[in-house]
């Protein structure tokens, strides 16, 4: 069933079946967006718990336990089910028609990593209610140990429950997920390009998705070692964790931070992609320094893997590590800080029109400094010292995290809703969520830095009235729940745009780039014809490329779906559900669906 | 346009709303602002160091971009902008300057790294710190002494402290006394610092270390040198005999030496007093009556706070390792006078 | 209706899309066996307790299957080689002692921890058992996936779909199979030889 061809309907395949095999790129980027959106709902309904328990001193709105869950998989959910998918909605969506091909260099495979993506969430998810399955007293037995999970507090002597079982196998699951759709972007990226779209002439976007994904599978396993070891130590009672044995609880902190900090550069660069494409088409003006913005793109890839210990100032590792750390950490400001001199720049001279996509992009930058600034103040270690794991620094990762990267995931749905869905949102609606959200996220984060510093530290479910911090909370508190107001003005300009958003046209913000020379939405071919690249403004260059004809001149082989990566993703899932329950037949069964799976995949006549 | 004036209204009321809280509220006992030891002096004058040029290039930014947002916005019929593609001496000038402040702020950095780390002088109080779910047990090697939760310091003396952990990773804060350390399992953390004032300081936990976490309080006494010599006095006396107490007490002592169902009911099977039981899973009780607050500053050492406590210390802090044991009213009453007493 | 197979489609680099995708996995893999390794090098010596390296590891017979694996390499070459002329019969003959020479490294290692669990050393009794028998254990996991890969192109050719136009195929799998030995050799220079 692998070969289709274009303008015909498929047969009398169902819709579910056809979003079910799909190996479509822009049918995976939705799925993905949905997916990755209902997850960071849920992220946020978590987020509305805490703060509702943190509003004031001695509350009593959540046990203690439940409250560790709840802060543990908040964070596991922004980052892994929310953040990282959102952004890779848009690598899925937008790259290939951003570089000119038809879809990505491996579409099962591309297939595979949502799957995998949407059966690991679930997992990780469903130890929410999972409890009476593994005789815990309580409904819940969600991971609890952070979502950072440090040994050896990780370990079955003190976690005895399921819940860090939850948390190790569904990361190594998403894991997966990640390295898979890595190798692919970067194959596609590299090896995908239409004629013409020489490396540098390749949208901000596209080239911070291609550093973005270096980062992912170089960075990915190192955790699912870390991983390994605590999965290890708590199934079969190895020692990598175990102090008594001579281990050293600081293995866990190297590695997961070797990985956790280019993470957060994972989690940032598409952002900063999008800002860069954001900024351009609204003010009408070139990207200011497109060199030097790729190259500073490129420079804090690779820099970001030497900062790592910059989150282990207070163990104590020693006045010369602290200082080379403290060092890099710095230097690293200096690549970030360029890349917002030269949006400004783009900026200047501009003709500014502030639609939604744009006041996100502005509030990007004005956010992410404060962000950057906070963490510049992170750098030095005596002073991290007072602020590491207090709320300054919950002050400043939301700064960085909401205020950077969901306000440019934000600035990015509202730019490319027209290309994907053929509708405008609207802008009046747009405009409210932007105020309601601005206005929210500071009243939200701002006051933890002085929080922090006025002495609360992170992850508690409660604290004291002495400390005198209940308005402060409280103030935060009402932040949060705006935040929230403002995401369902969002769903409800989503809604209404299916039936009443005005049509958008190939090109509704009169942009640059190759993906509005089409459709909106494209057909399933992408273009009538492989575009032949002249410029690196393609829709504004003096140069002018080749038109593209509006009906392909032969018909465009198109490939049809395959049920082989919903099956091996639910191969892979089933071995960490036998992993759960430690019972090997299930692992072993699942393990050989896995296998038959790849096979039939292999030998499947499946071409591009 | 409206927007931005809502925006930048928005940006003035808060940073109002911050400084009157700042300002006018509290006082803010964990304060990292108000240092009273060197420690956190030398902290709190490098991150002022630091503030500063955060403030300054933050203003200087925003202001662009609001400068920026404002001069430039789109006005009809006006000509398409000129296309700039970049501008090498700007990239250079906008790499260097922060460059440079980057290395005005990393040098105090790294001579505070090496002023704080940690090395005590000759002389200095030694403490062993060990970090407990969900408690703290200090040890004076100097003086013989192990007590838990409050530290005794003496005003204008040096402490070092040695710092590791029983079970799982936790940190040792107090602010206003300077930045916090970790306790791990299977390392020695040090930490050194000399109180220049006299008072209660208060701290707590702050690596997340399990369910109860946020109940791990600390409280670091400075005393005034002829205080801190009565306390170490006190602390290295031996109880007062049973005879000499009084009727209640001696029912509290009974209480607390009586074996229970299951034995890991005891109070003796997990707490130490001096010449009565020599428990280690527990806070040692010596002189717990000295204290000003029990279950690691979850609540006062009063009367009705201790009996709160022993009557059901998990519902004071959750997962707690001190059991529910059950104390009848009367236990409890002759618990208290007797554990007050131990002074 | 006419479509272009696969193979035709011009990459921006002139590199397959598999060969290329497969150098990223090669890339991403050198930084899984990184941190296995860097671990078992960190807690080296730290062992609260014996068997210790040197008293439980056979150097003599680690070097046999070490050479083992080395020559299985060579056999991977000579199969390609094979594959690439077309020669049908040396391509299953040069792809079958790959494989058997794989499955008899795989057989020295089982014969090496059944003897290391004899004489106390499991996975869970040192810093030493642990490391070790991971780090090893994962190397032979990846060697066992090579040896069905290389079984799975041998019957391929046996049904005559392994012809010059799928070399591709082949050179990944050697791609994969050099790899794996590559690792060995430093796993057993760290592990075996410095001590």
């Amino acid at each position: 069933m692998a070969t289709a061809v274009a303008h015909e309907a498929p047969a009398t395949r169902s819709v579910l079946w056809s979003w079910i095999t799909t190996t479509d790129h822009k049918r995976i980027g939705i799925l993905y967006g949905v997916t990755a959106f209902a997850f960071f709902l849920l992220g946020g309904l978590e987020a509305l718990v805490i703060r509702l328990q943190l509003a004031r001193s001695e509350n009593d709105l959540v046990s203690a336990d439940m409250f560790n869950q709840l802060f543990t998989m908040h964070g596991t959910t922004m980052v892994f089910l929310a953040i990282m998918p959102l952004s890779a909605a848009f690598f899925n969506y937008i790259v290939p028609l951003q570089i000119g091909a038809r879809d990505v260099a491996f579409p099962r495979l591309n297939a595979f990593s949502y799957w995998v993506f949407l059966f690991g969430g679930l997992i990780l998810n469903s130890s929410f209610i999972a409890g009476p399955l593994f005789g815990a007293g309580s409904l819940s037995v969600a991971p609890n140990a952070g979502w950072f999970g440090y040994a050896n507090l990780t370990s079955r002597a003190y976690s005895p429950g399921a819940n860090i079982d939850f948390w190790v196998l569904g990361l190594q699951i998403l894991g997966v997920a990640s390295l898979a759709a890595g190798f692919n972007f970067i194959v596609t990226i590299v090896n995908l390009r239409a004629p013409g779209m020489r490396l540098m002439r390749l949208p901000v976007f596209t080239w911070m998705t291609l550093v973005t994904q270096f980062i992912v599978v170089t960075a990915f396993p190192v955790i699912t070692i870390a991983l390994v070891f605590l999965m290890f130590d708590r199934f079969f009672g190895t020692n990598f964790y175990s102090v008594s044995a001579g281990g050293d609880l600081l293995l866990w902190q190297h590695l997961f931070w070797l990985f956790g900090h280019p993470e957060v550069y994972i989690l940032i660069l598409p952002a900063m992609g999008i800002v860069s494409e954001v900024l351009p088409t609204f003010s009408r003006k070139p990207l200011f320094g497109y060199a030097v913005v790729v190259y500073s793109g490129l420079l804090i890839g690779v820099m970001g893997w030497g900062v790592w210990s910059h989150h282990m100032f207070s163990v104590g590792l020693g006045p010369i590590p602290d200082s080379v750390f403290a060092a890099t950490t710095m230097l690293i400001a200096i690549p970030t800080g360029v890349k917002i001199f030269n949006w400004l720049a783009t900026m200047w001279g501009g003709q500014l029109r502030f639609t939604t996509a744009m006041l996100f992009a502005v509030g990007f930058i004005a956010m992410f400094i404060i962000g950057g600034l906070s963490g510049v103040m992170h750098a030095a270690p005596p002073a991290d010292l007072q602020q590491t794991d207090t709320y300054f620094v919950v002050g400043h990762i939301h700064y960085v995290l909401f205020g950077g990267a969901i306000q440019g995931i934000f600035a990015g749905i509202y730019y490319w809703w027209p290309k994907v869905t053929g509708r405008l949102m609207n802008e009046r609606l747009g405009r409210v969520h932007f105020t309601l959200s601005f206005i929210g996220m500071n009243l939200a984060f701002f006051p933890m830095h002085f929080i922090g510093l006025l002495g609360m530290p992170r992850r508690v479910y409660t604290y004291g009235p002495e400390l005198g911090l209940d308005t402060l909370n409280l103030v935060s508190t009402v932040g949060a729940l705006l935040i929230g107001v403002s995401v369902l003005v969002f769903l409800v300009n989503a809604w209404r745009t299916r039936r009443h958003g005005d049509i958008a046209g190939n090109d509704p913000w009169g942009a640059a780039t190759l993906e509005w020379t089409i459709p909106s939405p494209p057909p399933a071919y992408n273009f009538t014809v492989i575009p032949e690249v002249v410029s690196r403004l393609p829709r504004w260059s003096r140069t002018q490329m080749k038109a593209i004809p509006d009906v392909p001149p032969e018909p465009v082989h198109v490939p049809g779906g395959s049920y082989w990566p919903i099956v091996a993703a639910a191969g892979l899932a089933g071995m960490a559900v036998g992993a759960l329950f430690h019972t090997l037949w299930v692992v072993l069964a699942a393990a050989a669906v896995l296998v038959v799976a790849i096979y039939a995949w292999a030998f499947e006549p499946f071409e591009v | 346009m409206a927007l931005l004036r809502g925006q930048t209204q928005t940006a003035l009321a808060l940073g109002a709303l911050m400084m009157w809280v700042v300002g006018c509220q509290g006082p803010f006992p964990q304060s990292t602002l108000a240092p009273t030891a060197d420690f956190g002096a030398h902290i709190d004058d490098l991150f002022r160091w630091i503030f500063w040029f955060a403030v300054a290039v933050f203003v200087v930014v925003e202001a662009l971009l609001v400068y920026v947002l404002i001069r430039y916005r789109a006005r009809p019929g006006a000509p398409e902008p000129e296309r700039v593609h970049g501008n090498t001496l700007l990239e250079i000038g906008w790499t260097m300057v922060p460059a440079i402040i980057l290395i005005l702020i990393a040098a105090p950095t790294i001579q505070t790294i090496f002023r704080t780390d940690g090395t005590p002088a000759e002389g200095a109080l030694e403490v062993d710190v060990i970090g407990h779910q969900w408690w703290w047990e200090y040890r004076y090697p100097e003086f013989g002494i192990t007590t838990a939760n409050e530290l005794h310091v003496q005003q204008g003396r040096q402490v070092s402290l040695r710092l590791t952990s029983q079970d799982v990773i936790h940190s040792f804060w107090a602010p206003r006394l300077g930045g916090k350390r970790d306790v791990i399992a299977g390392r020695t953390n040090r930490l050194a610092f000399t109180p220049d004032s006299v008072g209660v300081f208060l701290g707590q936990c702050a690596e997340f270390c399990g369910e109860s976490h946020a109940k791990m309080g600390l409280r670091v006494m400075v005393d005034a040198p002829e205080d801190f010599a009565a306390w170490v006095e006190r602390e290295r006396s031996a109880p007062a005999p049973a005879e000499s107490l009084s009727a209640l007490a001696r029912q509290g002592l009974e209480a607390f030496r009586l074996v229970r169902e299951p034995a890991s009911n005891s109070c003796i099977a997990c707490h130490a007093v001096q010449a009565v039981s020599f428990g280690v899973l527990g806070p040692n009780l010596s002189h717990v009556g000295g204290r000003t607050t029990v279950g690691a500053a979850a609540l006062p050492n009063t009367p009705a706070g201790l009996a709160q406590w022993l009557r059901d210390p998990v519902a004071v802090k959750p997962g707690s390792k001190m059991p529910r044991i059950g104390l009848t009213e009367d236990e409890i009453t002759a618990l208290v006078a007797y554990l007050q007493g131990l002074r | 209706m006419t479509h272009a197979p696969a193979h035709a489609h011009a990459t921006s680099t002139g590199l397959d899309n598999k060969k290329l995708a497969f150098w990223t996995f090669i890339g991403s893999e050198c930084l899984l066996f990184g941190s296995l390794i860097s671990t078992y090098l960190i807690y080296k010596g730290r062992s609260v307790r014996g068997p210790t390296p040197q008293e439980i590891l056979n150097i003599p017979l680690t070097s046999v299957s070490t050479f083992d694996l080395l020559m299985s390499s060579l056999a991977m070459v000579l199969a390609l080689a094979a594959v690439t002329r077309g020669d049908r019969l040396w391509a299953r003959v040069w792809l079958g002692t790959t494989a058997l020479l794989g499955a008899l490294f795989l057989g020295f290692q089982a014969y090496e921890f059944t003897a290391f669990v004899h004489e106390g050393l499991t996975i869970t009794t040192n810093l030493f058992g642990s490391t070790f028998f991971t780090l090893t254990g994962f190397h032979g996991g990846h060697v066992f996936v090579g040896v069905v890969w290389l079984l799975t192109l041998l019957v391929r050719s046996f049904q005559g779909k392994l012809g010059p136009d799928k070399t591709i195929n082949v050179e990944i799998a050697g791609l994969y199979w050099h790899f794996v030995d590559v690792v060995w050799i430093v796993i057993f220079t760290v592990v075996y030889l410095i001590q």
